[in-house]
């Protein structure tokens, strides 16, 4: 091994092992299944590791890890599921969403432990979910989001947007319910 | 500014990628406008919550240890897997017995040489070179019998160049043995025979003197004695004597 693969070895570590915690939990969101999880961020890295002399330096290395988990979820048994289960106006016109004032759920959030927005998320179609836990969890910028989900700007902003209106709905349908 | 305008901007605006001078104008009217204010509020308590749900699984201690197990630098690890090392150890181990072997073997080997040419060179220098003064192997032979532990014939030399100055007794390794003087052109040849399981030595069956001896050398394995033929004389001289002795044992 060339000195050169040892250097570039030490170097894909030391990007990628801060990403670890977090590129698991985002795994487990997608996939709901720990071992299955586990088995997705292990292959992420095995890719990552092998396709690193292609990443180039100076670009998105967490926006480039993330699309490496992403596309190896979608192909597995469970993303290929999910991605069967997208709702069919995912992508259409974006739409105006009403203000969203103080509402019964919006009460509800500020004195719940977190448990049903969990339920809200898990409920999320899949597509939804990834796109929210990037932006919120992962406080990943648009171009960020747009660079891991390989879709434009555009799409983006619209489908967070479909997101956050969808997880209010759930919410509020939680509400009701209780 | 109709606050409606800025309602489908809300979550960008929080988000934080309205481009900067949009950002400020919208910092202002948030300020200013009670509506979007609570607005706002109510869309950061969401992210709020969604940060606080989605942070919610960690991974395992093992699985971290086996994720940095498998990027980690392989070094020679994949190269060099354990039974590289262990058939190379065997390898080395092999080679270098073989080689402690050969180099003792060549060492005692070229020691008995070299002591053979000083016992060569010693016995020329000394002022009797040897104890039975004789040209006739029939009085040299039997001055041998009771002083070495063996017996040995002494070649005719009728009819050749060579002629038996006469002999005495030498010790090689500690073993006694015959030494006979011989003369060819005015060169001295020396023989010595010893019992070749005396010699501790292990010497080629037939060998000529290694090349930084500074004289020729033959010598042989016959009947259980070992036969040394050293001397200035040529290699065609020696390997002539050497013949006569092979003849005659």
């Amino acid at each position: 091994m060339s000195i050169g693969r040892e250097l570039a070895d030490g170097s894909f570590e030391q990007l990628a092992m801060p990403h670890f915690e977090r590129l698991y939990n985002f795994a487990c969101w997608l996939t709901h299944d720990q071992q299955e999880a586990e088995d997705l961020v292990q292959e992420t890295y095995a890719k990552a590791l092998k396709g690193f002399p292609s990443f180039r330096p100076g670009t998105n290395f967490r926006a480039w890890i993330y699309k490496i988990l992403r596309n190896a979820f979608l192909t597995s048994r469970t993303g290929l599921k999910a991605a069967a289960t997208v709702p069919l106006d995912l992508e259409g016109e974006d739409e105006i969403l009403p203000a969203f004032k103080e509402t019964p759920e919006s009460i509800l959030l500020q004195h719940s432990d977190g448990q049903l927005v969990q339920q809200a998320l898990e409920q999320l179609p899949v597509a939804y979910r990834e796109i929210l836990l990037l932006c919120e969890v992962e406080e990943m910028s648009y171009q960020e989001i747009a660079a891991t989900l390989a879709i434009p700007m555009g799409t983006v902003m619209s489908r967070l947007s479909r997101a956050r209106k969808t997880l209010r709905n759930c919410l509020r349908a939680q509400f009701q319910k209780g | 500014m109709v606050c409606e305008s800025w309602k489908t901007k809300l979550d960008t605006y929080l988000d934080g990628e309205l481009p900067e001078q949009e950002m400020r104008t919208f910092d202002a009217h948030v300020r200013n406008c009670h509506d979007c204010a609570a607005d706002v509020l109510s869309r950061v308590q969401m992210k709020r919550a969604i940060q606080g749900a989605g942070r919610r699984f960690t991974p395992s201690i093992e699985f971290l240890r086996q994720v940095q197990n498998s990027i980690a630098p392989k070094l020679r690890r994949n190269l060099f897997p354990g039974w590289v090392f262990a058939a190379a150890a065997v390898i080395v181990l092999v080679v270098g017995t073989l080689t402690l072997t050969y180099v003792r073997t060549r060492s005692s080997r070229d020691q008995v040489y070299s002591e053979i040419a000083d016992l060569h060179v010693a016995t020329l220098a000394s002022s009797s070179p040897v104890d039975v003064i004789s040209t006739d192997r029939h009085t040299v032979k039997p001055w041998f019998q009771g002083k070495i532990p063996f017996a040995f014939n002494l070649p005719e030399l009728q009819n050749s160049a060579f002629s038996l100055l006469g002999g005495r007794m030498t010790y090689l390794d500690q073993t006694p043995g015959a030494h006979l003087i011989y003369d060819v052109r005015r060169h001295h040849i020396s023989v010595f025979v010893f019992q070749e399981r005396s010699l501790s030595a292990k010497l080629d069956g037939n060998a000529l003197a290694p090349a930084k001896l500074p004289f020729n050398m033959e010598t042989w394995s016959q009947g259980g004695l070992r036969y040394f033929v050293i001397g200035d004389a040529s290699i065609a001289d020696l390997d002539s004597l050497a013949k006569l002795f092979k003849a005659a044992s």
